[in-house]
């Protein structure tokens, strides 16, 4: 490196070299000055040598992409690089896989839990007549032709009803919820404050045989109606399927 | 003159060969070729003032490429090479930054 800076520097080269004087006129002159000597052949050499080295060295830059011209402590710090990102990224991947895992039981809980409340609020909607209901069950006809059976008798029918598992029912139009209660006027017959008319038709979702069984055991409701005089009767008919259809309007929480 | 025309032939050669370069000179070619960079700066520097001489160009020309890769290679032998070819480019960077500087206030007197 030393060797260029008295040449470009100094004025002893200019003191050794005195056939090249200073151009006259323009600078300009002076690049394009050509002069066909040995020495001017090996500078041309020289300069070609570079341009050749240049494109080279292009190249290969390209080609290789970096790595392969690269030195070994340079492959190294490379190498440990990718490596600690490796890890981090592993790290990472870890961790969001456990949230996921996390994250995915957390949403089974969830639905479970809905399904859960979902079945309640159906329960609870058939039990409070909001919901119509359909199933199995019975058909309780009480037929009274003179109108001797009273509103007590009724309401031991759906008691006896109740006790023997019905699910919900409905007697006449009117749903049968927890306070049902019947009346009885100078108008006749009323449930919930519904006028009913003979014959008294109680439909009942519950298990048919033990249903039917009840209203016929001795004492039960047919013997009760019987025992009312008057022509009343009482017919019991089981069926697969049924449906409560009358609702009650759902009732704000006081 | 002849520089461009002797550059443009070899860029041309260099170009038309597609030569690959032996593993072993990889590192050494791009400081061997910033180095000659610097010769030639410094030659159209001293041409324009005019104290060009075709031995001190040649001479320095071959001495700053062959100066250069031995650094780099010294510094390859003890560890140190990319360091030192880092600092053989940032001095060869600034003397051409000086010497284009040179050329330019002779060539628009700016």
């Amino acid at each position: 490196m030393p060797d260029t800076k008295p040449r470009t520097t100094s004025a002893a080269d200019s003191d050794t070299a005195p056939e090249v004087s200073p151009a006259p006129g323009s600078p300009w002159r002076a690049l394009v000055r050509l002069r066909a000597t040995r020495a001017q052949a090996i500078v041309a050499l020289l300069c070609g040598l570079l341009g050749f080295a240049l494109v080279t060295q292009v190249h290969t830059h390209e080609s290789s992409g970096g790595l392969a011209a690269a030195r070994q402590e340079d492959l190294i710090g490379i190498l440990n690089d990718l490596s600690a990102r490796e890890d981090r990224l592993r790290t990472e991947i870890d961790g969001l896989e456990t949230s996921r895992a996390r994250l995915l039981s957390g949403s089974d809980q969830r639905q479970a839990a809905l399904e859960e409340a979902q079945r309640r609020a159906q329960t609870l909607g058939i039990v409070a007549g909001t919901i119509a209901a359909q199933g199995p069950g019975i058909v309780l006809t009480i037929d009274d032709p003179k109108r001797t059976v009273g509103s007590d008798v009724l309401l031991d029918a759906m008691e006896e009803l109740r006790d023997a598992g019905a699910e919900t029912m409905q007697v006449g139009s009117v749903r049968v919820v927890a306070s049902t209660y019947f009346t009885q006027g100078a108008d006749g017959m009323a449930a919930d404050g519904q006028p009913l008319q003979a014959p008294y038709r109680f439909i009942v979702i519950g298990d048919p045989r033990t249903l039917a069984a009840a209203m016929t055991i001795p004492g039960g409701v047919i013997d009760t109606v019987a025992a009312a005089g008057g022509g009343a009767k009482a017919a019991v008919a089981s069926s697969n399927h049924l449906v409560v259809s009358a609702l009650r309007p759902p009732q704000r929480a006081r | 003159m002849i520089i461009l025309l002797a550059l443009a032939v070899g860029i041309g050669v260099g170009l038309y060969v597609e030569p690959t370069v032996p593993l072993g000179l990889q590192p050494y070619l791009p400081i061997a070729v910033v180095a000659a960079l610097d010769a030639l700066f410094g030659a159209v520097r001293a041409q324009l003032e005019g104290i060009f001489d075709d031995k001190v160009f040649v001479v320095s020309f071959i001495a700053n490429v062959l100066v250069a890769a031995l650094i780099v290679f010294l510094g390859d032998q003890i560890g140190v090479g990319g360091q030192l070819s880092t600092g053989v480019v940032v001095v060869f960077g600034i003397r051409i930054f000086s010497n284009a500087a040179a050329i330019r206030r002779h060539l628009f007197r700016a």
